[in-house]
């Protein structure tokens, strides 16, 4: 798919199971921990998959969570099956949210996870079909330190 | 500041401890206090200790993936079992305690900030 990845991997992620939900997410940053990854950049990949993946569970019926890791950046892409997102620009904005009371009881439906893949991406890009499902792609590049 | 050890923080606060124990000679660095989980994955350092009403496993998750220290558990909340589940198997200690959540804050700022 991409010939200077470095590294590829993927993870399945199921709508509505809170229980596993952020597992793909832990196993990303481990992978990644464990090649060297400076810390700063390990913090920003945590929190922009967490809420991609919390996204999927909370939203969709079922996604993957891609990991491609080439010399210059750590490139992560969410695709799910599940409703779409009707108004993207509205998605976006620090506080919307359609998440039940349920969800909201226990921490979720801040309105702040698209705000904050965007804020921890250095590029993020975002397509949705309504009906069909949601594609993210957030690219971290890597520093001097990694490369 | 002088470093503190979770174990002193239970000791002296007289946390219950519920699961996790194998960790808790590691350094606290301070600490959060959140309910809202997009807010703990952005403002949350490493290290920190966390307090929170949240009893639910997806605790865990944000715990392991911001390398936080312990979870406090106030009010007499008790974590649901599969939390306890998911935090013995990832090694997120993970402690109870009757006191509200403004009375133990006060307290760990004290402890932590001295
Ligand atoms: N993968 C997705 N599929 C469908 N809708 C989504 C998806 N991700 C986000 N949304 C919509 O965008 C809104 C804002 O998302 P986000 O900023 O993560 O905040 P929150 O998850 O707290 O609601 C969600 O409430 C939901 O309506
Ligand atoms: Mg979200």
């Amino acid at each position: 798919m991409n010939q200077e990845a470095i590294l590829s991997e993927e993870f399945e992620i199921s709508g509505g199971d809170f229980v596993n939900g952020g597992r793909a997410s832990c196993l990303i940053k481990n992978i990644l921990k464990e090649i060297g990854i400076d810390a700063e950049i390990l913090r920003r990949v945590a929190i922009a998959a967490y809420e991609a993946e919390m996204n999927v569970v909370m939203y969709a019926r079922r996604g993957i969570m891609k990991l491609v890791l080439t010399p210059k950046r750590i490139i992560i892409k969410v695709e799910d099956e599940g409703p779409g997102i009707h108004d993207i620009e509205l998605a976006m904005q620090p506080g919307y949210s359609t998440a039940t009371p349920e969800m909201r009881e226990m921490g979720f439906g801040a309105g702040m996870g698209l705000p904050n893949i965007k804020k921890n991406s250095d590029k993020f890009n975002i397509e949705s079909t309504v009906g069909k499902g949601t594609n993210l792609e957030i690219i971290i590049n890597l520093n001097n330190k990694n490369v | 500041m002088r470093e503190t050890k979770l174990s002193e923080i239970i000791s002296s606060l007289n946390l219950k401890m519920i699961c996790g124990e194998e960790n808790i000679g590691c350094v606290v660095s301070g600490g959060y206090v959140s309910d809202l989980l997009s807010d703990v994955m952005a403002n949350a350092k490493k290290g920190n200790i966390w307090v929170t009403l949240q009893t639910h496993p997806n605790i865990v998750a944000v715990a392991v993936l911001k390398e936080i220290s312990g979870v406090i558990i106030p009010g007499g909340r008790k974590p649901e079992p599969e939390t306890i589940k998911k935090a013995e198997q990832e090694k997120i200690p993970i402690m109870t305690t009757e006191l509200s959540g403004f009375e133990i804050v006060g307290r760990l700022y004290g402890i932590l900030n001295k």
